[in-house]
């Protein structure tokens, strides 16, 4: 028996169904690549909201902002292929904020660390004390694993299946 | 109810049946017997039946997800609640029939102390080819006598990663080389790794793996493991096929991310057991389980799912007290 994988993409999704008798905005049912779909280049959606807590559905096209968070974040590359391109903070632009990510004024300063490129079912580190840029040449999509910050957009309404 | 804390006890095992050859536990006040189809938990004025590869297939994750965050139903009836140094086994305490016939019972044990009960009842009616972690098509049955005890890890599931998978000094994801060959229900897809390309002396600091490829190779389902956390946002994946054998009652919002395939899932409400209705997940969805409900998932085909979990510590309480809201977006929100 040969079995056949379901994997979405921006281009082929299908969203499931949710039918409760209760209020289902407390289920908050998106889909990622319905709202990437929608969303514009590295508008950092939130998907996912537990307490402090957050992922982000992200449209990676052409070249993001630099970012930052004074914690640890994640990237799971769900279609495309992203390139991320990190450097060394200095101090004058380590992160004072409490969490999430923040967009850098200018350039960062600090040493080239490295670079990534990944694709689909990729995670990636985006350690703490670093600045990171995203990079795609066609419209692909990361989840972000982080906390609720300055750059998260919430538009529930928007996105959430409600009846 | 009736809801006594026992301290520092032992399970106690009679001798094998004579017929059968399992041995019968004694735990607090419970006791727990098998034979060829069922097991058989009794308690003062009440007992219980289960179909024998549910029980089991519940019993070995129980274990091995250390009674996870709150309920664990082993069927409507009987099962544990986690409070993260103590748990209780509970019958009928959530059923309505039960509490009304003030048949219901609650023990409250030391953590340590239902592991050790589970496990050493585990190992006894385990028999050698039937693995109650694996898929139902990928194992053999658990019915009928007691054969030749199963000599391999019962309880496993994967050592959590710290910080992230793949890390130097962190947990590796599963591999060929680790005995972890790709599932015959994920061959269709490639497979690839990223492209790392640290500078001189960020070693180890620049870093990516294929997720994918470690829940591909999972040998267990609905067995999560940790692959990246951080603070207390642990991000745990896991490849269900066949039935989640439990039905879980949060003590906290959980949020699932459906990687591939698809999932059903029932929703009940938490403490009455009552029907809420159920939710198709296919991949890309994204859903809370609030902090006031049970579900039980049911995949046609091995899928991989994403799981978030928010693991600061005394979170329960907090929901319980009803200090916090039983779901995650708060109405100002919308």
């Amino acid at each position: 028996m040969s079995y056949k994988t379901a994997v979405a993409s921006l281009s082929s999704y299908e969203k499931g169904t949710i039918e409760l008798n209760d209020d289902l905005r407390h289920y908050a049912f998106s889909n990622i690549f319905e709202v990437c779909n929608k969303s514009r280049p590295y508008e950092r959606v939130m998907v996912v909201s537990n307490l402090e807590y957050a992922a982000e559905a992200v449209r990676a096209e052409g070249t993001s902002p630099w970012y930052t968070a004074p914690h640890d974040e994640f990237a799971i590359v769900m279609d495309g292929e992203i390139e991320f391109t990190f450097f060394q903070l200095t101090d004058a632009e380590k992160p004072t904020h409490k969490a999430g990510a923040i967009r850098l004024q200018a350039d960062p300063k600090g040493k080239r660390m490295g670079r990534v490129i990944a694709r689909r079912g990729h995670e990636v580190l985006l350690p703490t004390g670093s600045a990171y840029q995203l990079k795609a040449a066609k419209p692909s999509v990361a989840l972000i694993q982080t906390s609720m910050g300055p750059e998260s957009v919430e538009k529930w309404s928007q996105i959430c299946v409600l009846k | 109810m009736n809801a006594v804390r026992i301290e520092n006890v032992q399970v106690t095992p009679s001798e094998p049946d004579p017929v059968l050859g399992y041995r019968k536990y004694q735990f607090g006040s419970f006791t727990f017997e098998r034979d060829a189809y069922f097991v058989h938990v009794r308690w003062p004025k009440g007992m219980h039946t289960i179909e024998v590869d549910r029980f089991l297939r519940a019993m070995v994750r129980d274990i091995g997800w250390g009674f996870f965050y709150g309920w664990i139903f082993f069927d409507d009836v009987f099962g544990t609640q986690n409070h993260y140094g103590t748990v209780d086994i509970f019958a009928g305490t959530y059923s309505k029939g039960h509490r009304d016939t003030k048949v219901d019972f609650l023990e409250t044990f030391n953590t340590a102390d239902v592991a050790a009960a589970f496990e050493t009842i585990s190992v006894n009616w385990i028999n050698e080819g039937y693995d109650p972690l694996r898929a139902p098509l990928e194992t053999g049955s658990p019915l009928g006598p007691k054969t030749k005890e199963a000599s391999g890890p019962l309880i496993r599931g994967f050592k959590p990663a710290s910080r992230m998978m793949g890390l130097p000094g962190d947990v590796s994801p599963r591999s060929d080389a680790s005995g972890h060959p790709i599932n015959r229900a994920f061959a269709d897809l490639k497979f690839d790794k990223p492209v790392i390309e640290p500078e001189p002396g960020f070693e180890g600091q620049i870093h990516a793996f294929n997720l994918y490829d470690h829940i591909a190779r999972a040998d267990v389902t609905w067995n999560p493991s940790f692959t990246s956390i951080t603070r207390a946002c642990i991000c745990c994946v896991t490849s269900e096929e066949h039935m989640l054998p439990v039905i879980h009652g949060n003590d906290r919002n959980e949020w699932f991310i459906q990687l591939t395939d698809e999932i059903h899932w029932n929703i009940q409400d938490k403490n009455t057991g009552n029907p809420r209705g159920r939710i198709v997940m296919k991949s890309g969805d994204v859903c809370a389980m609030p902090a006031d409900i049970r579900h039980q998932g049911f995949a046609p085909k091995r899928s991989m799912l994403m799981v978030l979990e928010n693991g600061t510590p005394g979170l329960q309480e907090k929901y319980a007290k009803g200090e916090l809201e039983p779901f995650p977006i708060t109405a100002k929100r919308w």
